[in-house]
């Protein structure tokens, strides 16, 4: 079996006027599925470019990058649009919840753009919102919500199209330490229980705590991928 | 795909009613546009309609023709002062012009009527029957004279709605009365059904038909006998009216000898080129009016697209997101797109509503007659889409264009 990401050899390299910023350096990785990987680094150590590359939001300006064996290096914009619809989900630090739409609508969006029905949009976004413990709140609106509620919803939208990946960027940035520990304890549960691979960005040590393997990134390379955490070999995505 | 529309279509409808102030003014051009081609259209299509039927009243294909001016020592009187057209004329014409279906002609003078106690001066046509029937004229009560009374000078008369008015008691029978034209008693055999104002505003029921050699030889005291006020000629087809006129010319200018670089002594007006008259004028009305509105969506249409640009930037982080849980690019275009329409179109219907108030209000209040047609309504309301699927295509475009990771950051 493909493993779910591999990076090869991946250079991003921006152009700021005359100068140009080289925000990964031939990084390579590799990441199985059913993983739990936290990605750690300080600010512009290139750990956002990497996320945007592993999203499908960006492309490599040099070598490979591989997701679920679809060379995604070549893409159109359109065609990422459709791999990010399809595969990924996203969880941003700042929820990122469209403002003023109820809950049930946040959680919708993903499937609005796969062209299903209203019908199985409901049904499917409302079954998302009951795994991250939201029922019954399906028509708040996001001002509605404390913090925590809404990283909720957000986690529902991300997980509503069962993707292969989860990418969840600075998660619990903006919440307070309760929140940030049910937060991660539902990231947890996703990736035990239904094995669904978890790509986690943080600076945070006791929020990388709870992933299985921690890859450290400095100067747009991988300074140390290490496994934390002994963990029962990956579990395949079902289906 | 469907599924899609709808939802978007909610969503800009949502949105609109979420800032109802801001999508009112922005909608503000749209619906004065179209509220002012709505109401304008409708009173100018009133006004001509009136014009036509005013026209009509003239008969069906008339063919009028007027004497030419007099001239004495280079001082022209006015038209149709000239006594150069005769009854033969008019005999003459309908027996050469097979295109003509019959010719009439008639003389008039303005003289006092007397019945009873009462009188009121009125305009006398001296007329052959011929004259009716190219102008349309019927009758309210009793009928017509005829030849033989044209031809024995019998004192008969033809009255017309206003005259009743005038000299009789309202519910009172004119036919079978004697009025007097200038002492001479007359029996009256006929009313006139109404014909209302002429295009040009005159009073065509206040008229009294009498036979033309009656008038010649016991009212009007005529020294030169024969020559007429004005002929009228009808043809069956209209299409036939500039032949038939063009014939007319002819006959008549080698009847009156009229050598070739001569004017002619004579006016030839067809009903066609009266009514062109009309319609020119209501042309240009319309053509301005559409300028208006031109100007008016165009101002509308820049303030919806100013409203999405705003709304783009506003919404940059929502497009971000939208682009992040995999919207392609169709998917931003089509939601700023049906956005635009949704104001345009709401606009357009707030447009139409207005507009055919406005033009129900003034035949209210100034009386004047509208047409609401509902080809005015598809082509403003079709016209409020197009405004805004134009100038919603450069925001929709825009924003389809953003980068999601430079979206996502935008605070």
């Amino acid at each position: 079996m493909n493993p779910l990401i591999e990076c090869e050899d991946v250079w991003k390299i921006y152009r700021v006027g005359d100068m140009e910023v080289h925000a990964l350096r031939g990084l390579s990785l590799t990441i199985e599925q059913g993983e739990f990987v936290a990605i750690m680094g300080s600010s512009g150590s290139g750990k956002s470019t990497l996320m945007n590359i592993l999203g499908c939001l960006d492309q490599p300006t040099k070598g490979r990058y591989r997701l679920n064996g679809i060379e995604a290096g070549n893409l159109k914009p359109d065609q990422l649009a459709g791999i990010r619809n399809q595969q990924i989900g996203f969880v941003f630090q700042s929820f990122n919840l469209i403002p003023r739409t109820s809950a049930l609508e946040n959680a919708q969006l993903p499937l609005f753009y796969r062209g299903l029905s209203l019908k199985e949009q409901r049904a499917q976004a409302a079954a998302a919102l009951g795994r991250v413990g939201l029922q019954g709140r399906e028509h708040h609106y996001p001002t509605q919500l404390s913090g925590g509620q809404q990283q909720r919803v957000a986690i529902a939208r991300a997980l509503v199209t069962s993707p292969s990946l989860l990418l969840a960027d600075e998660p619990t940035g903006n919440l307070d330490t309760q929140s940030s520990q049910e937060i991660m304890k539902i990231l947890e549960t996703l990736n035990r229980d239904e094995g669904i691979t978890i790509i986690l960005v943080t600076h945070e040590v006791d929020v990388a705590a709870f992933a299985a393997r921690e890859i450290v990134i400095k100067d747009g390379q991988v300074l140390s991928d290490r496994v934390t955490k002994e963990r029962p070999t990956a579990i395949p995505v079902g289906g | 795909m469907s599924a899609f529309v709808w939802l978007t279509i909610l969503t800009a409808l949502r949105i609109l009613a979420r800032n109802r102030m801001r999508a009112g003014l922005t909608m503000l051009g749209i619906v004065i546009g179209v509220a002012a081609v709505i109401a304008m259209v409708s009173i100018g299509e009133g006004a001509k309609r009136a014009v036509q039927a005013q026209i009509a009243t003239m008969g069906t294909n008339v063919i009028v023709i007027f004497p030419g001016v007099t001239s004495a020592s280079g001082v022209r009187g006015s038209q149709g002062s000239a006594m150069t057209l005769t009854v033969s004329d008019a005999l003459d014409l309908k027996k050469r012009i097979p295109l003509l279906a019959d010719t009439g002609w008639a003389k008039r003078d303005v003289m006092q009527i007397i019945y009873g106690n009462r009188n009121w001066n009125g305009p006398i046509n001296g007329i052959s029957p011929s004259y009716l029937t190219i102008r349309d004229w019927s009758f309210t009560s009793g009928g017509p004279f005829t030849q033989t009374d044209l031809e024995s000078a019998a004192r008969v008369a033809l009255i017309g709605q206003t005259i009743v008015g005038n000299l009789f008691e309202p519910g009172e029978e004119p036919v079978g009365a004697v009025i007097r034209i200038k002492n001479v008693p007359f029996h009256v055999i006929g009313v006139l059904a109404p014909k209302g104002q002429s295009a040009q505003g005159a009073d065509q029921d206040d008229v009294i038909f009498i036979p033309f050699s009656t008038a010649e030889r016991k009212v009007f005291g005529t020294s030169f006998i024969g020559s007429v006020g004005a002929m009228f000629g009808s043809t069956d087809q209209v299409e036939d009216l500039p032949m038939a006129a063009e014939q007319i010319r002819e006959v008549l200018r080698s009847r009156h000898r009229i050598q070739t670089e001569q004017e002619d002594d004579f006016t030839i007006r067809t009903q066609v080129d009266i009514g062109k008259v009309q319609e020119g004028t209501s042309e240009t009305l319309t053509m301005m009016l559409f300028a208006i509105a031109s100007v008016s969506l165009l101002v509308g249409g820049i303030g919806i697209m100013n409203i999405l640009l705003v709304s783009v930037t506003e919404r940059t982080r929502e497009i971000g997101v939208r682009m992040a849980v995999g919207a392609k690019r169709r998917h931003i275009m089509m939601q700023f797109l049906i956005e635009a329409m949704t104001l345009s179109l709401v606009g357009g219907l707030l447009g139409i509503v207005l507009g055919v108030a406005g033009a129900k209000l003034t035949t209210l209040i100034a009386g004047w007659p509208t047409i609401i047609s509902g080809n005015v309504i598809l082509l403003a309301f079709s016209f409020s889409l197009v405004v805004g699927l134009f100038f919603g295509l450069y925001p929709a475009n825009k924003a389809a264009r953003l980068n999601p990771i430079e979206a996502l950051r935008y605070e």
